[in-house]
């Protein structure tokens, strides 16, 4: 195990995945304090062009906590992220990212505990795969 | 599109009384964003919130001629709208303000590492400058309102509805699919927890309804097609006639139904009686002519023979258009109907459910016989499709504890010999419906209990079904219960007939029920401005929840539309008419249709309507070649904000100037202090001047929710406001005190 603290990005929704955050906060349930949250309305909404900007600027691995089958405007939200992460995942192979880097999973508005967990095993397994700039090539300050 | 970058931006970072300023450093947090580009000001305050602070910024802003703000305080979904208005207050366009949250996501969540929250928060505060440097000035959406609504559904919920929104001063539109209203509550009898009867509670709804000239109630009514948006929806619905067209008494009727010759199951007692073609509901269903049932007639013409009959076979269905500014939806629920052979049902003939069960009751005289044979030992089988470990509704129905219960109670006092056996996976009766299953145990019912690992068997020996089944109440011995007959415990599900939401795209849950914004925060309203949810479409309830839900939707409703103009939220999609080929490819995806297609400058190109579009943004990755952003989440906004995220942060350590900073708010002089204190502090106080109190104490006394009261009373704690008096009260709750 490395002791490399990657830095994580998480998209979350305003009105379900958001307050999952908020709740394991409230709880006190710690995570990695390198993990900074962008909230957009839905999940849905997150272009390609964004995870590939956060992987050249240095961010480690990007999260998508994704409203699943709870979300106020379409319930197959998820299913639409999908398709943004697999044609992402094509971009990340040509350069040379790991494609683990990427990763969703549906939270509940309640989802403390998921959300914490995901964010152990992610930090987990990200801190292996070390400091993103040794793949995209950008020196390692 | 070059925006003007903002210029003059007001830092305000909180401690919440200790809840951040513990964990987080915030005066070094304020060191380290104060050279970023465009801030102008940076201030720490004690309790953001508070009206003295709210005040001091608003002078600040004003003062300074600033040109936007952050707030980095707690979770934006406690204060956004507070600190909207303290831009609005101060002259600022509410969209010039942006929240960072480093309470429930930086101080709270890393209150075990203070260094590296520290560090977080400034990244999170300086992407929120980033983001505000680029904010631009948004006008709300304003649009005009109809004050007309229409209630979909006549049930108990629908009819409620009417009756509230029209005393509210709304033109109501009832629209029933049925011939006949109050949908499922005039099917169960006597009704728990009062055992007042369905049908009786449906006629008192239904002439308060014939009261107001305000409501226009359609039946046979079916909802065709829907256009517009919020405040000017207009409705297409399908009238079917009734083909009688005038009054038509209850001899008349009688006569009509005696002399009809087709005949078919009747679905208001779930299949146990027939019904002809001419028929109604039950004998006092509303509105109070029979109805022809076209489906089933074939014009043999003997009921034109009968004298005042006033039938008319050739009456056509009418389509009309209704114009209203907000719909409501109350379109109930189906009980569960089990699959064939499941516990017996329909391979087992005295296997009925609850449903038929209560119609079997409310019919029954004299004698209670099924299929011809008498009945004297029922056994109950509970959460058939409720709470199923492989099956798909995972839900508890809620209403059908106490429901069979208080059938055994009244099947009872109708007929003092039946025993009853209640086969059950744990009761809940919850609330005072309690005191339901209280009265079935000392009326002497036999409760037996089984777990999800192993559920009860039936077999049918001579005329008796025997259910055998591990009893955990007693360590899993086997037992057997001979029984006359079996009553599926059946849960409740969506409607299998649902012709609306696919209409009005209503949003659909994961349990298939229809789907609110919030469960806990904005439960009656769902993401399409203007459409609302209310009783058991939206999750099995009994009445009283159905009730509670029905009057909050009907208020929301209500204050929505009847100022006659309503305000959105900018935060839509936009599109770049020069990037833009026409593809159609957001259109299709749109669930909202969103889209126009437009001519501009000689080429086809997307337009957004602004009223329809939600802003969710699901068409913003569709698009190939970029066109679309989202307001607030656009590519630029987005990826300032991951620059700010990654962007090093060092701490200059010059803080021992820290007394020349200026700070909202911070004082020694306590009563300078206590004017900073926001108002449910101050209300804290005063509500421990006259003695010492516990949380709920001062809870109930200053009219807050505990949990608040706990929060602030810490800080208070904290500030030296109050302290413990280290004793308990009665109910072992910590006391608290003024501290002099
Ligand atoms: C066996 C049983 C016993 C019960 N006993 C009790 C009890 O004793 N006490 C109690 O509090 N609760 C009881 N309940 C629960 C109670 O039935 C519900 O709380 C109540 O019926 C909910 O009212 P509603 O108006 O939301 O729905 P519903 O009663 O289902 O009414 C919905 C109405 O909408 C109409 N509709 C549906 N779709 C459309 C459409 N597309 N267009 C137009 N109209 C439409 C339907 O025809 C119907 O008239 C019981 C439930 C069951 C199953
Ligand atoms: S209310 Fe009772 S019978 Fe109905 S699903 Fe819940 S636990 Fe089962
Ligand atoms: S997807 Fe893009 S290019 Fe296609 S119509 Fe929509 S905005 Fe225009």
């Amino acid at each position: 195990m490395s002791d490399y603290q990657p830095k994580i990005l998480v998209f979350s929704s305003d009105k379900i995945s958001d307050p999952a955050i908020d709740l394991a906060g409230l709880l006190k349930k710690h995570y990695s304090p390198k993990v900074y949250n962008i909230t957009v309305p839905c999940t849905s909404s997150v272009k390609s062009r964004w995870i590939l900007h956060a992987f050249e600027k240095g961010i480690d691995g990007v999260f998508i906590g994704s409203d699943g089958t709870d979300c106020p405007y379409r319930s197959d939200c998820s299913d639409l992220s999908s398709k943004v992460i697999e044609q992402t995942q094509e971009v990340m192979k040509e350069r040379g990212i790991n494609i683990a880097r990427v990763k969703m999973a549906a939270l509940c508005s309640v989802c403390a505990d998921p959300f914490v967990n995901h964010m152990k095993n992610f930090s987990e397994s990200l801190a292996s795969l070390g400091n993103i700039k040794n793949e995209t090539g950008q020196s390692n300050e | 599109m070059k925006k003007d970058l903002k210029q003059k931006i007001g830092v305000y970072i909180c401690e919440c009384g200790g809840n951040i300023s513990d964990y987080v450093d915030v005066e070094k947090v304020a060191k380290a964003v104060e050279n970023e580009p465009g801030v102008y000001l940076v201030q720490t305050t004690m309790f953001t919130c508070s009206d003295s602070a709210q005040i001091e910024i608003i002078e600040g802003i004003k003062e300074n001629n600033l040109d936007s703000m952050v707030v980095a305080s707690c979770s934006p979904k406690l204060h956004l709208l507070t600190f909207r208005d303290v831009a609005k207050r101060a002259g600022l366009n509410q969209y010039n303000y942006v929240h960072a949250n480093i309470r429930e996501q930086c101080s709270w969540a890393h209150s075990d590492r203070t260094e590296e929250a520290t560090d977080k928060a400034v990244r999170l505060v300086r992407a929120a400058i980033a983001k505000v440097r680029l904010s631009e000035s948004l006008e709300t959406i304003e649009i005009e309102a109809k004050n007309v609504a229409a209630i979909v559904g006549a049930g108990v919920s629908g009819l409620r509805s009417a009756i509230d929104l029209a005393d509210q001063g709304t033109q109501v539109y009832l629209i029933e699919r049925d011939h006949f209203v109050g949908g499922r509550t005039a099917q169960w009898g006597k009704l728990f927890p009062t055992n007042e009867d369905g049908k009786e509670l449906v006629e008192r709804l239904y002439k308060q309804i014939k009261e107001r000239e305000n409501i226009t109630v359609f039946t046979g009514a079916d909802i065709q097609s829907l256009d517009g948006s919020v405040g000017d929806f207009k409705l297409g619905v399908k009238i079917s006639p009734r083909h009688i067209t005038g009054a038509c008494d209850e001899e008349t009727s009688d006569q009509l139904y005696k002399v009809c010759p087709q005949e078919t199951d009747d679905e208001f007692n779930f299949g146990l009686t027939k019904r002809k073609a001419i028929y109604k509901n039950y004998k006092n269903a509303y509105p109070e002519n029979p109805v022809v049932d076209m489906d089933l007639c074939d014009k043999c013409g003997e009921c034109l023979k009968v004298t005042n009959s006033n039938i008319n076979l050739e009456q056509e269905a009418e389509n009309i258009t209704l114009n209203v500014g907000a719909i409501l939806l109350n379109t109930g629920f189906d009980p569960y109907e089990p699959k064939d052979g499941e516990f017996g049902y329909k391979t087992i003939d005295n296997v009925i459910t609850l449903p038929q069960f209560r119609r079997l009751l409310d019919m029954s005289n004299g004698s209670l016989e099924y299929n011809g044979k008498s009945i004297r030992d029922i056994a109950y089988i509970y959460c058939v499709g409720s709470r199923q470990p492989d099956g798909e509704n995972k839900h508890c129905s809620r209403y059908c504890c106490t429901s069979a219960i208080q059938s055994a109670l009244n099947v009872k006092s109708k007929y003092s010999d039946v025993r009853n056996f209640h086969i059950n996976r744990g009761i809940r009766t919850y609330g005072k419906q309690e005191t339901c299953y209280v009265d079935s145990t000392k009326q002497g019912d036999v409760y037996l209990q089984f777990f999800e690992k192993s559920f009860p068997t039936l077999e049918k020996i001579g005329d008796k079904t025997i259910i055998t089944l591990n009893d955990a109440l007693t360590d899993n011995e086997t037992m057997e219960v001979s029984a006359d007959l079996v009553v599926l415990v059946t849960g409740m599900v969506p409607r299998k007939e649902d012709t609306v939401a696919g209409i009005l795209k209503v949003p659909i849950g994961s349990d298939k029920f229809y789907n609110e914004i919030h469960t806990k925060l904005r439960p009656v309203e769902t993401v399409i401005d203007g459409i609302f949810i209310a009783g058991a479409c939206q999750s099995p309830k009994n009445i009283r929840a159905t009730m509670a839900s029905t009057l909050s939707a009907t208020a929301k409703a209500n204050s929505l539309i009847s100022t006659g103009k309503i305000e959105l939220e900018p935060i839509i999609a936009t599109i770049d008419t020069n990037l833009c080929e026409w593809c159609g490819k957001c259109d299709e995806l749109c669930s909202y249709n969103a889209f126009e297609k437009v001519e501009i400058d000689g080429k086809m190109v997307a337009q957004v309507n602004k009223a329809i579009c939600k802003g969710c943004g699901a068409c913003a990755p569709i698009c190939e070649v970029n066109a679309i952003n989202i307001i607030g989440s656009s590519d630029e906004e987005v990826e300032v904000m991951i620059d700010a995220f990654v962007k090093d942060v060092q701490f200059i350590e010059d803080h021992k100037a820290k007394e020349a900073e200026k700070t909202v708010g911070k004082t020694d002089d306590t009563e300078k202090l206590k004017k900073a204190l926001p108002e449910i502090g101050k209300k804290i106080l005063q509500s421990l001047e006259s003695e010492a109190k516990s949380v709920p104490e001062i809870a109930a006394d200053i009219q807050h929710p505990a949990d608040d009261v706990l929060y602030y009373l810490m800080s208070l704690r904290k500030y030296g406001f109050v302290k413990e008096t280290g004793e308990i009260n009665d109910d072992e709750y910590y006391l608290y005190e003024l501290k002099q």
